[in-house]
C-alpha cells in the first residue's frame, strides 16, 4: 500500500485528519490568545486591545486563589508521582518476566486500578484515612491515589516493553563474566532508558492535571487542577484563561523537555 | 497481600538448594512487592472499605457502623437515580461510538497512508500532545468557541445564517458530548494505530489477488485484525466517560446528570455511605462492561 500512487482514498483521510488536528488544537489556541485580551476585555472575542494584564492578575492572591502555593504543590507531587512510578513500574516489569505465584492476579489487579472510575478512589482512600484517623494531605493520601493512576500505564508498558526484550544480549553479558548487576546496569538499563523516560513523562504528566482522585484526598490544601476547577464557577475574566495558557505551556515544555532527553539517550546509545 | 502469603510457602518449597538459587527464586516476589503493597493500599483497601461503609448508617454528621441495605433501596428504588444513570450509559454509548469512528480513521490513516516511520511518528505525537495538558483547561477552552457570544455563534450571525445565537451549542448535553470526544478520542487512536502497524502488509496483497475490492479488504481483512486495539480503547473510552462528573458538571453548566456527578454532590453532603453504595452499584456495572470486552480480547497478548 505504501508505494502506490496517491489516491482519493489518501486525500479524504488526509483532509479528515486534518480536522481532526484542528478540532484539537482549535481551542487551545482560542484562549491562548483570549489570555492576551485587553483589561477592559471579557471572556469571549473579539479581544479589546492586547495586554499583558491578566498574567499579571494570576500572581495577586486576591483575584485566583492561591496560584503559586498550588502550582508548588502540583509540581514537587508530579515529580514523587513520577520517581516512584518508574521505579516500582521497572521493578514490577522485571517480575513479570519470570513466573511467580500470584502473578496473573497482581497483573488483572493493575488492569483493575486502571477502569475502577477515579471518583470511587477518592471516595475510598477519603474514607479510610477517616476512619483509620490520618488527616489527607496532597502528599499522602492524594499521593497515593495519583499511583493507582499512573503506576497501571507504567506497568502496562514496562510489560510490553520485556515483551519485546531479546533475552540474547543478557546471556551474551553473562558469557562475558558480567555479574546479574552488571547485566543490568549496563546492558538492560541502557536498552529500555527511553521506554523509562515515557513513564516518567506519563507519571508526571497525568499526575500535575489529575482533579478527580485528588478531590476527596488533597486534605487542606488544593493542588493546581482543584485550583482551577474551583474557578470554572466563580471566576468570570480572562484570569482563567491566563492560568490555561501558563499551565498549557509549561505542559508542552514538559513534554518536549522529555522528548529531548529520550532523543538525546537513543543518539548517545546509536554512537557507542 | 498474595506476596506475603505466598513467600513463606516458597521458602518452605525449596530448603534443600544452595543460597543463591533460593535467592533468585524470591526475587520476582520481592520485586513486585513495591506495586502490590501500593495497589493493596490504595486500590483494593479503599474499595473495601466502600463496601462496608455502603452498609452503614448515617446522619448530617456522621456516620455509624451497621448493617443496613437502606442504601442500596434509596439507590435502585428512586427514578432519578434510575434516570441518571440511564444518561450516564447513554453518553458512554454515543461518546464510545463517536471515538471509534474517528480513532480508527485516524489510525487508519496514520498506519497506511503515511510512508514514512519518521513522519508517522511526527503525527502521532501531533494528536498525543494536546492529551498530556490539563483535562479542564480543555474543557474551559470551548467556552470562547461555544458561547453565546463565540466563535461558531457570531460568525454565524455576522454570515446572516441563523437569525440569533444558537443557545444549545454551550451548556447543554451536545456541549458535553463534544468534549468527551475532544478529551478521550487519544484512547482509541492509540491501541488501534498500534494493531494495524501489526498488520502484516502482504495480507493485503493476498486479498487483492484473490480479486478482493478495497472495501472487503477493509471488512474483511483490516477491521477482523484490528478489534482487539478496538477493545482496549473501547474499555479506556467507556470506562471514563461512566466515571465522569467534570466534563458533564463543566460542559452541561448543571443541566445534566451523571452518576460520579452525583456520588460527588452525596459526597460534598457528607453522605458517604449514599455515595458509596452508589459507587458498588457503579463498579460492579463498570466491571460488568468490562469483564464483556475481555471476552473478545485477552490484552495479556496484545502489549
Amino acid at each position: 500500500m505504501s508505494h502506490e500512487k496517491r489516491t482519493l482514498e489518501f486525500y479524504v483521510l488526509a483532509a479528515f485528519f486534518t480536522l481532526f488536528v484542528l478540532f484539537l488544537y482549535g481551542p487551545l489556541s482560542a484562549i491562548l490568545i483570549l489570555s492576551f485580551q485587553g483589561e477592559t476585555g471579557g471572556l469571549t472575542f473579539p479581544l479589546n486591545g492586547v495586554s499583558l494584564h491578566w498574567f499579571a492578575n494570576l500572581f495577586e492572591r486576591q483575584a485566583v486563589g492561591d496560584f503559586g502555593g498550588s502550582f508548588k504543590r502540583s509540581l514537587v507531587l508530579g515529580l514523587m508521582v513520577m520517581i516512584v512510578t518508574v521505579v516500582v513500574s521497572l521493578l514490577a516489569g522485571l517480575a513479570f518476566r519470570q513466573k511467580f505465584r500470584g502473578a496473573t492476579a497482581l497483573f488483572y489487579l493493575a488492569v483493575a486500578s486502571l477502569v475502577v472510575p477515579s471518583i470511587i478512589i477518592s471516595l475510598g482512600i477519603g474514607v479510610v484515612f477517616q476512619q483509620v484517623g490520618f488527616r489527607p494531605a496532597w502528599y499522602t493520601s492524594a499521593f497515593g491515589a495519583h499511583l493507582t493512576w499512573t503506576l497501571p500505564f507504567g506497568v502496562l508498558i514496562m510489560f510490553a516493553v520485556f515483551n519485546r526484550f531479546s533475552p540474547a544480549y543478557e546471556e551474551a553479558a553473562r558469557d562475558l563474566g558480567a555479574t546479574s548487576w552488571q547485566t543490568f546496569a549496563h546492558v538492560v538499563l541502557p536498552m529500555i532508558a527511553p521506554s523509562l523516560i515515557g513513564v516518567g513523562l506519563f507519571g508526571f504528566t497525568l499526575s500535575y492535571d489529575e482533579f478527580a482522585r485528588t478531590l476527596m484526598t488533597s486534605g487542606t490544601f488544593n493542588t493546581l487542577p482543584l485550583e482551577i476547577y474551583g474557578m470554572t464557577t466563580n471566576v468570570t475574566t480572562p484570569v482563567l484563561y491566563a492560568l490555561g495558557t501558563v499551565t498549557t505551556v509549561f505542559s508542552f515544555l514538559v513534554i518536549l523537555a522529555t522528548l529531548g532527553a529520550i532523543l538525546y539517550v537513543g543518539r548517545r546509545r546509536a554512537r557507542t | 497481600m498474595t506476596v506475603a502469603l505466598e513467600r513463606p510457602a516458597i521458602a518452605a518449597a525449596a530448603p534443600s538448594k544452595r543460597g543463591r538459587l533460593s535467592l533468585s527464586a524470591v526475587t520476582p516476589y520481592l520485586q513486585s512487592a513495591p506495586l502490590a503493597l501500593i495497589l493493596g493500599a490504595f486500590l483494593l483497601l479503599p474499595i473495601i472499605m466502600i463496601v462496608v461503609v455502603s452498609f452503614w448508617d448515617y446522619d448530617f454528621a456522621a456516620m455509624y457502623p451497621d448493617f443496613l441495605t437502606t442504601n442500596y433501596s434509596d439507590v435502585l428504588g428512586s427514578w432519578v437515580t434510575w434516570k441518571t444513570y440511564l444518561n450516564t450509559i447513554k453518553f458512554a454509548a454515543i461518546v464510545w461510538a463517536l471515538t471509534l469512528f474517528i480513532g480508527f480513521w485516524v489510525a487508519y490513516f496514520l498506519a497506511f497512508h503515511i510512508r514514512t516511520t519518521a513522519m508517522q511518528m511526527v503525527l502521532f505525537l501531533v494528536c498525543t500532545v494536546p492529551f498530556l495538558t490539563s483535562n479542564i483547561i480543555r474543557m474551559i477552552s470551548w467556552i470562547p468557541v461555544l458561547g453565546r457570544n463565540g466563535l461558531i455563534n457570531s460568525t454565524l450571525v455576522h454570515m446572516g445564517l441563523v437569525p440569533k445565537p444558537i443557545e444549545w451549542l454551550l451548556y447543554s448535553e451536545f456541549a458535553v458530548v463534544l468534549a468527551m470526544v475532544h478529551l478521550y478520542t487519544l484512547f482509541m487512536v492509540t491501541p488501534i494505530f498500534n494493531t494495524l502497524m501489526r498488520i502484516d502488509r502482504s495480507l493485503f496483497e493476498a486479498a487483492r489477488d484473490a480479486g478482493a475490492s478495497g472495501w472487503q479488504v477493509l471488512w474483511n481483512v483490516v477491521i477482523p485484525l484490528a478489534k482487539p486495539g478496538m477493545a482496549i480503547g473501547t474499555i479506556f473510552v467507556v470506562t471514563l466517560v461512566m466515571a465522569d462528573f467534570s466534563t458533564v458538571q463543566v460542559m452541561s453548566g448543571g443541566q445534566s446528570a451523571s452518576v460520579a456527578l452525583m456520588m460527588k454532590n452525596q459526597m460534598s453532603l457528607l453522605q458517604y455511605p449514599a455515595a458509596a453504595a452508589n459507587a458498588v452499584v457503579l463498579l460492579v456495572l463498570v466491571l460488568l462492561m468490562v469483564a464483556g470486552i475481555l471476552r473478545i480480547v485477552d490484552i495479556r497478548r496484545e502489549l
